[in-house]
């Protein structure tokens, strides 16, 4: 399970510094804020819109517009189903259907208790091995509903 | 007792498949017999419904057991696997297994065979022979070697790659880019993540050559956050090709430096149209740039930037060591060399297969693929990713050939296949292409931004059975403002799926059946 620290600013700012040094560093830095606190807090923004001279809005625009950057924190696990057409083929239709009825969320969703966030993913590039999926980061290919079930425990546990 | 070497891969196909499981189990077992053992994590050979696929040194050469699961392990130390003896797993030379012993292989030579984190062993297996070449060449050879071979891209697009080498070439500025588009968000494709994985000197050998070529003296990887896999095997070889001055100033004693640098995407699939990929290396939202300028002019931080794909780059060493000419010897038409197809989805022996140009759908879906892994009979197969055309049975007669697939309006794209059988749903798998398109739009143009999500409200409607002729009709003329009106290929290409499905298998989409071309 990955660990994150709570927020601080300073912190923060020893994060994005690390980066400073590189030619268009905005994405590696979002990347590094996520991996430290678990999401780009709003509070990032205008450090980095400070620090790279650019408008906060410029910063937002590029939050928002990537998949990846969590604007909250995520469940403690996080689950992602590979939901793109290798998948599909393979019966990855059924599967997200059974991990939505047994979580009791939709894909986008995170459990009532905060446990377990589960996510579509499109492409792991497991696709002759599908269909697959990611428990915080493993990967795991020739899922069947038993596996699948299997890794819902070990999320929820 | 002599130490026993024995190869498990570090694939994220073979890890996904429990790899790492197996390499524990094995380690586990050979303490126990007091057996000292020497594992190897190669790449995977690309038999992956094979993986994890345990290859065993001995007297007679590799012997190959798979696919292997940790309960296995045991089971195949009593048989006797250290000395090759048998074992319903046991699958003899992986070379001499009909999958591997058809292909013609040049960018997957090496992979599965060598320890990718070892630049002796690259050496060892004829790694940077085209980098010494390349260096006694020097750059208008180099160009004119890749030009004699005919390379193109092989992202996607077939663009003549000296063609664009040579216009960064001759580009003016003060510093020039290579960029490797390594954001294979297509399913069904993994052939970069496989050779990233598996042989990343290879790629690395490649980009120091066309940095050498057209004066770059920095390259980046652009790749997926999907492939942590693939991004820790690529930063491990750089640090090594550093350490062993293979990367940096004065590349190999030369008087050329060049140093390379990987990036992560954030779950943009549209950051891999090659502009919007510049734009996110830049640290912006990954917007798709109008063209001209062309990347070549006006690149990377407005640079002259040569950018291509993993494949197309990784061809390149094999061209400068064995010759232009070698490589174009193989191929049909104006695709020249070899292609790695990937072939995925319902299939029963899925995996990499490189081979010529040339071969046909059919022959790769079914002999090759050995068909569906449910037993059911192949209904389509999807060429080219999420925006590429799906191929009905009755065309697999169709040559692997980027002329042969556009005339039947279908695209070769980045080389994978994926299979479905008569269970799937074609209308709905329009109506997925459609939202994929509508949620990964960057939204700088209208047909693709809008087109896409009109698109999905008119599936909807279409497979409610509301007034079915019409509005496919409309659907058919979105497409065209899609196909004509995008900036780039991901509006542009989404009506392929859409149109594909709905001409093959109209009666999926409630309009009445229609099957002329089964008569061609």
């Amino acid at each position: 399970m990955p660990h994150y620290e709570p927020w601080s600013e300073e912190r923060a700012r020893a994060v994005i510094e690390e980066f400073s040094h590189l030619e268009g560093p905005l994405m590696p830095m979002l990347h590094a804020v996520q991996e430290t606190f678990g999401h780009v807090p709003d509070a990032v923004v205008p450090m980095l819109a400070d620090l790279l001279n650019v408008s906060r809005a410029e910063v937002h625009g590029v939050v928002t517009f990537y998949h990846d950057f969590r604007h909250e924190p995520a469940g403690r696990h996080v689950l992602k189903l590979c939901r793109a057409e290798a998948c599909q083929a393979a019966g990855g239709d059924a599967l997200a259907d059974h991990a939505e009825h047994k979580l009791g969320c939709k894909l986008g969703e995170t459990t009532a208790d905060g446990r377990v966030t589960v996510e579509p993913i499109y492409c792991l590039g497991l696709c002759a091995t599908a269909p697959s999926a990611m428990l915080d980061g493993r990967i795991v290919a020739r899922l069947t509903e038993r596996r699948l079930d299997a890794l819902i425990a070990e999320a929820q546990s | 007792m002599s130490t026993i070497r024995i190869y498990v891969p570090k694939d994220a196909c073979a890890i996904a498949c429990g790899a790492d499981e197996v390499v524990a189990a094995i380690e586990a077992a050979a303490l126990s017999r007091r057996q000292p053992v020497e594992i190897v994590r190669n790449g995977s050979r690309g038999m992956l419904w094979l993986e994890p696929l345990v290859e065993v040194v001995t007297a007679e050469g590799r012997i190959g057991y798979g696919p292997v699961s940790e309960e296995d392990v045991e089971g195949l130390f009593e048989a006797g696997f250290l000395t090759g003896a048998a074992h319903a797993l046991r699958i003899g030379k992986p070379e001499e297994h009909p999958f591997m012993a058809k292909q013609t292989r040049l960018t997957f030579a090496r992979c599965g065979i060598v320890d990718p984190a070892s630049l002796a062993d690259y050496r060892a297996h004829g790694g940077y022979r085209g980098l010494e070449r390349a260096l006694q060449l020097g750059p208008e050879a180099i160009i004119e070697e890749v030009k004699k071979s005919g390379l193109r891209g092989r992202g996607g697009a077939g663009f003549p790659t000296a063609i664009k080498w040579k216009t960064v070439a001759d580009a003016k500025g003060d510093r020039k880019y290579i960029v490797c588009n390594a954001d294979e968000g297509d399913s069904g494709t993994f052939a970069d993540r496989m050779i990233m994985e598996g042989d990343p000197f290879e790629l690395i050998e490649g980009m120091t050559i066309a940095g050498i070529a057209v004066g770059a003296t920095k390259g980046y990887v652009y790749t997926r956050s999907e492939y942590p896999h693939a991004i820790w095997a690529m930063e491990k070889a750089i640090e090594v090709a550093r350490a062993h001055g293979m990367l940096g100033m004065n590349i190999s004693g030369s008087p050329y430096s060049f140093d390379l640098e990987v990036r992560m995407g954030a779950g943009a699939y549209v950051c891999g149209e090659e502009t919007a990929l510049l734009d996110s290396l830049e640290g912006k939202r990954g917007t798709v740039r109008a063209k001209p300028p062309l990347p070549a002019h006006k690149g990377l931080f407005q640079k002259p930037t040569v950018i291509n794909n993993v494949l197309s780059l990784t061809a390149v060493p094999h061209i400068l060591a064995d010759g232009g000419e070698f490589y174009a010897n193989f191929g049909m038409g104006r695709s020249r060399g070899t292609m790695p197809i990937q072939i995925a989805g319902n299939i029963r022996f899925g995996g990499l297969f490189e081979t010529a140009f040339g071969i046909t759908l059919g022959e790769l879906v079914n002999d090759i693929g050995g068909g569906t892994f449910t037993g059911k009979p192949v209904k389509a197969a999807q060429v080219g990713g999420p925006l590429g055309a799906y191929v009905p049975t009755w065309q697999f007669d169709l040559p692997f050939d980027y002329e042969a697939f556009a005339a039947k309006d279908a695209l070769i794209g980045h080389g994978g296949i994926v299979v479905f059988d008569e269970d799937a749903n074609l209308a709905k798998m329009a109506r997925f292409a459609m939202e994929f398109c509508s949620v990964e739009s960057c939204g700088k143009c209208t047909p693709c931004r809008i087109g896409s999500t009109r698109g999905v409200e008119l599936m909807d409607r279409i497979i409610a059975g509301e007034r079915v002729e019409a509005n496919l009709a409309t659907l058919t003329d979105l497409c065209q403002t899609m196909k004509l009106g995008s900036l780039c290929a991901l509006g542009g290409f989404t009506p392929y799926p859409v149109l594909s499905a709905m001409n093959h298998f109209p009666e999926e989409f409630g309009a009445p059946p229609r099957r002329l071309e089964a008569a061609e």
